[in-house]
């Protein structure tokens, strides 16, 4: 019964989000659309959290009679997974991107930001976003079929999935995504009506920082899941899957960063525009990659090529339709105000070619394997690609950070901000100092990448500071100052992780040790426990210190017999400053197992930093809300969050 | 033309410039750096160079998987036409089992054995990796049963 309440649910949410769209648009001529437009948002997120409410029953209580849950679920799963598997499959991960969708479409409607014409024609483009996602998924991807005769038993949820991970990785991620959309149908709304001022960039900056906020976490999310799930070790894979949403981010961050601008002194406005609409088109191309099958991974849940060529026709529509509004719209638009080749304008156009360049290098070495394929060559992109050009272009890009902050609107003074600077180049020079003598092995590329973090982390100090002594250190001026700080923190960890880690591979009898980067390891052998819905060869380590026994490490294989698959649990032991990382390997057979170990210099940084960065999002965001809400505070606004 | 407009085709022509060169650049590195895919037929009929990096994909030949000294272990792939002997060292991935398919990351020794740095763990028993299948498909031992 839910399945056809939820299918119904969705049949309707389609009819308002019609409504919304038209609505939407009329809505620039009159008030009352404007109001139609708004309630049809209000109530289409009612309805499509209806469905998924109805679809979150039917994981919940093992409705086996609806394929997606019979295909997707078990009784024997424990409930975390039973909810979290709701998205754990293709057609349950759409319904939460409508879900996203919606929520966002009713926010706008809600607050009506930038005024009644500018959200009534962002409603009318959310509308159409909603229009398309629903018939795809009430078309291809239908959750709520039925399946006759209903099997007494589901086929399980993939293990890689059966993680807490699950609960937080793809919502957050989706929140980023999908966040995307607001800043792209408010674009769309300023080129239709053709206000693209600073009310504009105003209005829409909350969506870019929310959505901001929820990619960073998002994509740290799901590294540092890989990175305890896979047992490899690693953080970040150069995978098509981890580019896809690592593109979004780049524009959103440089798009962050150029509506600042746009926002204080009117400059940049055709460019923002145009990141506005490249973000979400990211964010599309994103869902196309992942969801259509072309590439193979964990995230693409089904290959059916009909979905594929759906979302492929929704991209291009989405896309084309906002470079054709915005070649006809922006050629009309008056640049914006002038600025000295010192100035914070400046600096945040560096920024963004920089942060644009690196989006290219990803987008290309992501496209170019899926389009030879198109011809049958097979090939993959390695990672020494990737960090041949992104790794210098982030470093630049560092370098010039915290010339930002340090130089005023429309007009800068260099001198002054290289002398402000200057315990940060000290600090700079330290920290390369202490690399090249203290770590080996010994790496000029270490000792530049840790001189560049020293001087983004040190320059941050420098803003808190000076902000401090002039008193205007506030929620808002504390957001640069994390997030920048962050950006130094996280990539220290990138590559002290990526430059000085140790890695060993024994083959232990039970009994026997191994040692690794001043650890002692102690292998007391493997047995078997039983959990919920699997089977586990659970080993013990213990962590030896002068001949006592100074800590436990327990990594697990585990068999999940109903989906017939293997998965790995890690070990992790942190200080903060470094991982023991211990991942159990395979039965050589007498009581010998292969464990492989790995030392992470650093490795909690790279987590610590995105969750700065994150910080720093949430405070900018933050400062924005105090201000709607409490319009006596003072107006940070204007400062430069 | 006017002191702005020159100002502005300045611009334009050194973004364009640098886009290419960039552009340019990408490409050079993307020839050195992509990894291609080879069956074992591939690999008999190509003469590919000692050290190369590709990856290998394929079937772990029944009864050929043998452990070696320490986690050292010797297999062979085969697609059914012919076969490659591997030699790998480090942990396979859970689903690595006889007769399974399997992608391999490395490259050939002098004497025709696939050193192998990395075997692929990323797939699952009812998933067969695409270029597996594709390699077996056009070896004509791939069965639709599956």
């Amino acid at each position: 019964m839910t399945g056809e309440l939820g299918q119904l649910a969705l049949c309707l949410a389609l009819a308002l989000a019609i409504v919304q769209a038209g609505a939407g648009f009329l809505g620039l001529r009159s008030a009352a659309m404007m109001r139609v437009a708004s309630g049809a948002a209000t109530g289409g997120f009612v309805f499509v959290a209806l469905a998924f409410g109805a679809l979150v029953y039917g994981f919940v209580t093992s409705d086996f009679s609806i394929v997606d849950v019979a295909d997707n679920s078990h009784t024997l799963k424990p409930l975390l997974y039973k909810i979290t598997g709701v998205w754990g499959n293709h057609e349950g991960s759409m319904l939460l991107w409508v879900l996203v969708l919606s929520i966002y479409s009713a926010a706008i409607a809600l607050f009506q930001r930038g005024g009644e014409r500018l959200s009534s024609a962002a409603l009318g483009v959310q509308g159409l976003l909603s229009i398309a996602f629903l018939l795809f998924i009430l078309l291809t991807s239908n959750p709520f079929l039925r399946l006759d005769p209903m099997p007494f038993e589901g086929a399980g949820l993939n293990p890689l999935l059966q993680d807490p991970g699950l609960a937080f990785h793809p919502p957050t991620l989706y929140t980023g995504y999908v966040g995307l959309s607001a800043t792209f149908a408010y674009a769309a709304a300023a080129l239709i009506t053709g206000d693209v001022d600073r009310a504009w960039a105003r209005a829409s900056r909350p969506f870019v920082l929310i959505a901001w906020i929820a990619l960073t976490l998002g994509i740290a999310g799901g590294s540092w899941w890989a990175y305890y799930d896979l047992g490899w070790g690693g953080f970040w894979f150069w995978d098509p899957v981890e580019n896809a949403s690592l593109m979004p981010w780049l524009v959103a961050t440089a798009l962050l960063h150029s509506a600042l601008a746009t926002e204080r002194t009117g400059a940049f406005r055709t460019w923002t525009l145009l990141l506005s609409i490249m973000a979400f088109s990211l964010s599309l191309i994103g869902t196309f990659l992942v969801r259509s099958g072309v590439i193979v991974s964990v995230h693409a849940f089904a290959s059916d090529p009909q979905r594929g060529e759906f979302i492929l026709l929704i991209l291009s529509a989405a896309i084309l339709g906002a470079l054709g509004l915005f070649a006809w719209r922006a050629p009309k638009l008056e640049s914006g105000a002038a600025f000295a080749p010192a100035s914070r304008e400046t600096a945040l156009l560096i920024n963004n070619i920089l942060l644009v360049s690196a989006l290219a290098v990803v987008f290309i070495g992501t496209i170019y394997p899926i389009l030879l394929a198109a011809f049958g060559v097979r090939l993959s992109v390695g990672g020494p690609y990737f960090n041949a050009f992104f790794g210098p272009l982030f470093v630049a890009l560092m370098i010039v950070l915290p010339f930002g902050p340090r130089l005023a609107w429309r007009s800068g003074d260099i001198k002054v901000a290289l002398r402000q600077l200057l315990p940060a180049f000290a600090a700079a020079v330290v920290a390369a100092a202490i690399v090249l003598v203290a770590v080996t092995p010994r790496t000029l590329v270490g000792a530049g990448i840790f001189a560049v973090g020293a001087w983004v982390i040190a320059a941050s100090a420098v803003d808190a500071v000076l902000r401090l002594r002039a008193r205007t250190l506030g929620v808002a001026s504390s957001a640069s100052i994390l997030a920048h700080a962050g950006l130094g923190v996280a990539l220290m960890g990138i590559a002290a992780t990526s430059l000085w880690r140790i890695e060993s591979l024994q083959v232990l009898v039970p009994g026997e040790s191994m040692t690794i980067g001043g650890y002692d390891l102690r292998f007391d052998g493997v047995h078997t426990v039983f959990g919920p819905n699997y089977r586990a060869d659970h080993a013990d380590l213990d962590m030896m210190s002068d001949g006592r026994v100074a800590g436990h490490l327990a990594p697990e294989r585990r068999m999940y017999p109903v989906e017939g698959q293997e998965t790995v649990q890690t070990a992790i032991r942190t200080n903060g400053f470094e991982d023991l990382y211990v991942a159990l390997g395979d039965d050589r057979g007498q009581g010998r197992w292969t464990v492989r170990a790995y030392v992470n210099p650093l490795a909690p940084f790279i987590w610590f930093g995105a969750a700065l960065m994150a910080l720093g999002g949430a405070a900018a965001l933050a400062a924005r809300l105090r201000a709607r809400f409490w319009a006596r505070a003072p107006a940070p606004a204007m400062e430069q969050a | 033309m006017n002191a702005r407009k020159r100002r502005r085709l300045y611009f334009a022509l050194a973004l364009l410039v640098a886009g290419a060169g960039g552009a340019g650049l990408v490409v050079y590195a993307l020839q050195d750096n992509v990894l291609y895919f080879y069956s074992p037929s591939d690999i008999a009929r190509k003469h590919i160079r000692q050290g190369v990096a590709f990856r290998i994909g394929g079937l772990v030949e029944k009864n050929s998987v043998r452990h070696e000294k320490g986690a050292a272990i010797g297999f062979v792939i085969t697609d059914g036409a012919n076969r490659v002997p591997v030699h790998y060292e480090g942990v396979l991935p859970a689903l690595f089992r006889e007769g399974q398919g399997v992608v391999a990351m490395g490259s050939l020794d002098g004497r025709g054995t696939f050193e192998a740095n990395e075997i692929l763990a990323k797939h699952d028993e009812r998933y067969m990796p695409p270029d597996v299948v594709a390699a077996l498909k056009r070896s004509g031992r791939w069965k639709e049963h599956r």
